[in-house]
């Protein structure tokens, strides 16, 4: 059963991959002015090898499920891997509402990006704590990442308008952020690609250091240590010995992972830009230049209509009503409900910015694309990082 | 007050843009236009009128969005802030706070603490900042629900040309009015559920006005969502208390004024293990190492009966067995315990025998009870033994002297006097684990230790919470009204003839797609034209 489960996975990751080809061959068959209204053969095959994807995907959730006895969404690998799920989910239903295959064109590989992301984390299904055994784990669970993932359309939808309406002849705060929103995720393409380099190689370095609280411990890399630990002495021999070191305060482990992904990102960057001899937003804007503007920031409002109320219900009420449960009061001011509610917030001034100020086109685009980041601050950062009564087994 | 009478002669209150019955362009400004503001119908809102009074100043800032807007956002910071080091709540206690901060963050942790960011959430201008977020949501909605609501109610199916003619969507058809195609396009708008409307000829349907009020009705929600929280902090409304009950003890539950008690029977703690739960979680288990896998405490609820004195054994009838587990807490009364916390093999009683140091012989056991020993022990033959002191949870003080930290006995020393008919003075011996000293010379007797017996203490938090009904009713509110905003969309379509030709001209709070969209099915074989987008690419809202 967990096999099968996995390679349900596999099947999926691949028919997404798929998809998003056949969905950039809905955009370029086109014939120059034409809108990217999308009943055309490509973008039929490419839907249906979506949902099919998804499908498989639901597969490997169901039969996750019952090899474990609990809804898989309970360590990060779960969890993560549930978000992208849910994004192709979303996707599909704004496809059906919109007909746009450009969209598929910038969601599908963000949800791929996702899913590679999570299969970095130890992937073996976890026994439950006490405080996760409770039904209210697929239910609030399940809510939140779906209102995360229709707030992420809204992202994919505002990065087309940015790309389109960024002037890129001449160099502008807008071409600057835009190419590092760019930055961020090559970034995370290289975090994928080193973690697979060496988690293929095997590779392993065991240090001894001295914690925060003066006490001898042990730390595995999984990474050549360009960062070593404090007071860290490396065992394994024959390994990197690191460049720098850290104080005890700061997890050098994490941190030389961070600069890793930063590293190989930065690399693969300059090697685009070196071979186009255009900004990476410029190499992406010719995918574009079909699509209406006004279309595109109507998607991407909608998203975000429709993914707040999820979102609240989701990772705020359903939360709560939990939290109340387990832990005996149903706010407590832990970073993750914090940020949580850091999320609703900006939210709701987006809304507030659009209905009342106007604002729309392309600085709704940027809160979109600046929501996105913030959703995406407390699913990696808030986890990985602050932790907390949330700290999900990662590392 | 000057009201403003309309050339259709519906009387406006002051400050109206557009007039609420026919759409008339009441100011001269708004005409210059090619488009009509049509954000709340151009209706009379108390903050654009009046700027006079000190009332007025202040109700002006609070109804503006942008202020709103900023207080939203000024709190999403402050709220980040608090999250880059932990609250003081959630580092261990150990020590004070301000040791604690700066010993583990250094100069960073000594200015965040210093700053008072440790207890960011209820500081004071954090608190303020909710106030004032709660201020704002009362004051911005009536200044716009009330205006909104006569607009909408008071609107009229003939409105102007001039304001027909700056709608966002809007056209004039040729073709004459035949009542054929009208007849056409009133059933296509019944067919998409549009209410209808008509006069002299003329139609206004519309649909989904209700959700013109989700944004006021979630306001609501959020108003009595704060005043539940703010409740809190009245007296008796919220209990939060924590009870340490040792297995076969029965104690009275805080806070119940002595009416309830509770009687921990066992606390069981259990491991996931490899064999019994499966081999799917082998894999975790062999790099977790140990995870827990229930917390449990089973206790009885008793509830006293009639009326005692102070000092008396109160007389107890049992309510109910039950078994507290994380997420599954007791219930009664309004009253929840939850397991929260424990304590495995504390020390509870200590068993020693009297020892005769040359020969060995014994002369009789004494059991002391940790929680209350007593202060002397009777042995056969004329041996007794007196404990003179005892330190539950013994340390040297700073003077050098023996001390207890606390009541609980987690290093148990005794000052004991063994009175023997060899020594009827008795001799002095204090005895700690692993230590005896002998202060008053070598003894010819000792206190030889036996056995100890151990026990698990059960950590259960008593909640009471009468707020949660008032914040659950908040939350459904501001769910009911979220919704009620996001997935409807108020559409209305005009049509007016003017000099022998059909005006049309729609308009749609949100989603203008959408409506686009659906006027295109509603035109389809009326002869009509569809009514044009006039908005060119600035300038275009949501």
């Amino acid at each position: 059963m967990v096999s099968l489960s996995s390679n349900l996975l596999y099947i999926a990751f691949v028919l997404y991959l798929v998809a998003t080809a056949f969905f950039g061959g809905a955009i370029k068959g086109k014939k120059e002015g034409q809108e990217a209204k999308g009943s055309n053969k490509w973008a039929k095959i490419a839907i249906t090898i979506t949902i099919a994807g998804f499908i498989a995907q639901l597969g490997y959730f169901i039969t996750r499920w019952i090899a474990a006895g609990h809804a898989p969404v309970s360590n990060l690998f779960e969890f993560t891997t549930f978000f992208g799920m849910s994004l192709v989910g979303a996707f599909i239903v704004i496809y059906f509402m919109y007909q746009t295959p450009l969209l598929g064109v910038f969601t599908l590989p963000v949800a791929i990006l996702i899913i590679a992301y999570a299969s970095m984390f130890p992937r073996e299904i976890s026994p439950l704590i006490p405080a996760l055994q409770s039904d209210w784990l697929h239910i609030h669970v399940t809510t939140a990442a779906l209102g995360e993932a229709i707030l992420a359309v809204s992202f994919a939808a505002g990065l087309i308008y940015l790309i389109k309406s960024v002037d890129q002849s001449v160099k502008t705060k807008s071409t600057f952020w835009l190419e590092a929103v760019m930055y961020g995720i090559v970034s995370t393409i290289g975090f994928i690609v080193v973690a697979s380099i060496f988690s293929f190689a095997d590779y392993q370095a065991e240090f001894t250091y001295t914690d925060k609280n003066g006490v001898q411990a042990t730390y595995e890399y999984h990474m050549p240590a360009l960062i070593g630990p404090n007071e860290g002495e490396l065992i394994t021999e024959g390994r990197f010995a690191p460049i720098v070191e850290t104080p005890a305060i700061i997890n050098s482990k994490k941190l030389n992972t961070v600069i890793w992904s930063l590293a190989a990102g930065l690399l693969l960057y300059w090697l685009i830009r070196l071979v186009a001899r255009k900004r990476l937003a410029a190499i992406l804007k010719p995918l574009v230049k079909n699509v209406n503007l006004d279309l595109v920031d109507e998607i991407s409002y909608r998203s975000v209509l429709i993914g707040f109320p999820v979102f609240t219900l989701g990772a705020l009420i359903f939360a709560m009503i939990w939290a109340q449960i387990a832990w005996t009061r149903f706010w407590g001011w832990d970073p993750k409900e914090v940020w949580a509610l850091i999320t609703w917030l900006f939210y709701a001034a987006f809304l507030h910015l659009r209905l009342s100020k106007g604002w729309h086109g392309e600085k709704s685009a940027w809160l979109a694309v600046i929501g996105f980041v913030i959703i995406m601050f407390n699913l990696i950062v808030v986890n990985l990082v602050i932790a907390g009564l949330h700290s999900y087994a990662g590392s | 007050m000057n009201e403003v009478k309309c050339e259709c002669g519906h009387v406006n209150p002051h400050g109206t843009v557009l007039c609420e019955s026919c759409g008339n362009i009441l100011e001269e400004k708004e005409r210059q236009k090619q488009l009509v503001d049509m954000r709340y119908e151009g209706s009379a809102r108390r903050s654009q009128t009046y700027n006079k009074t000190i009332v007025d100043k202040i109700w002006n800032f609070f109804s503006s969005v942008k202020v709103g807007v900023w207080l939203i956002v000024v709190t999403l910071v402050a709220s980040a802030l608090g999250t880059i080091l932990p609250q003081e709540m959630y580092i261990p206690p150990v020590g004070t706070a301000a040791e604690y901060y700066e010993d583990q963050y250094g100069w960073f942790g000594k200015l965040y603490y210093d700053l008072g960011f440790h207890n960011l959430y209820s500081s004071w201008w954090y608190l303020i900042l909710i106030a004032s977020i709660g201020i704002s949501l009362v004051i911005c909605s009536l200044d716009r629900v009330v205006p909104l609501y006569r607009a909408l109610n008071k609107q009229r199916v003939t409105r102007h040309e001039g304001f027909l003619k700056r709608q966002r969507l809007f056209g004039v058809s040729d073709t004459p009015p035949s009542s054929d195609s009208l007849q056409k396009l009133k059933d296509n708008l019944k067919k998409k559920r549009y209410s209808i409307r008509e006069e002299n000829g003329n139609i206004l349907a519309e649909k989904n006005r209700f959700s013109r009020w989700g944004p006021y009705v979630n306001h609501v929600g959020l108003i009595i969502f704060l005043i539940g929280g703010m409740l809190r902090f009245v007296p008796g409304m919220y209990i939060d208390q924590v009870v340490w009950i040792r297995e076969g003890e029965t104690k009275v539950i805080p806070e119940t004024e002595g009416e309830y008690y509770l009687h921990n029977d066992q606390f069981i703690l259990e491991l996931y293990d490899k064999e019994n739960d499966g081999e799917v979680f082998g894999e975790a288990l062999d790099r977790n190492g140990m995870v827990v896998k229930n917390y449990q405490s089973n206790v009885t609820l008793y509830k006293k009966d009639g009326d005692t004195v102070p000092g008396e054994e109160p007389e107890l009838d049992k309510v109910k067995d039950f078994q507290i587990r994380v997420n599954e807490p007791l219930k009664f009364e309004g009253f929840a315990l939850y397991q929260v916390d424990y304590k495995l093999n504390e020390l509870n009683k200590m068993t020693f025998t009297l020892q005769e140091k040359e020969t060995g012989k014994e002369f009789g056991e004494i059991q002391i009870d940790l929680f209350d020993p007593k202060k002397s022990y009777e042995l056969a033959n004329g041996y007794s033994v007196d404990v003179m002191s005892y330190f539950p949870d013994f340390e040297f003080n700073s003077d050098g002297e023996p001390a207890t930290k606390s009541r609980i006995p987690n290093n148990p020393a005794f000052i004991f006097k063994m009175i023997t008919p060899d020594n009827p003075e008795g001799e002095i011996s204090f005895v700690a684990i692993q230590e005896t000293i002998e202060p008053m010379g070598d003894n010819e007797y000792k206190m030889a230790f036996k056995a100890a017996e151990t026990k698990n203490v059960a950590g259960l938090t008593v909640r009471k919470d009468l707020t949660l009904w008032i914040i659950s009713l908040g939350g459904l509110i501001f769910m009911i009204g979220v919704v009620q905003g996001a997935y409807w969309n108020h559409r209305r379509l005009w049509v007016r003839a003017v000099d022998g030709k059909v005006w049309t001209a729609g308009h749609t709070n949100k989603n203008w797609h959408g409506l686009k969209r659906e006027l295109d099915d509603i035109f389809a074989g009326t002869g009509l034209d569809v009514p044009k987008e006039q908005l060119t690419d600035d300038g275009k809202k949501g």
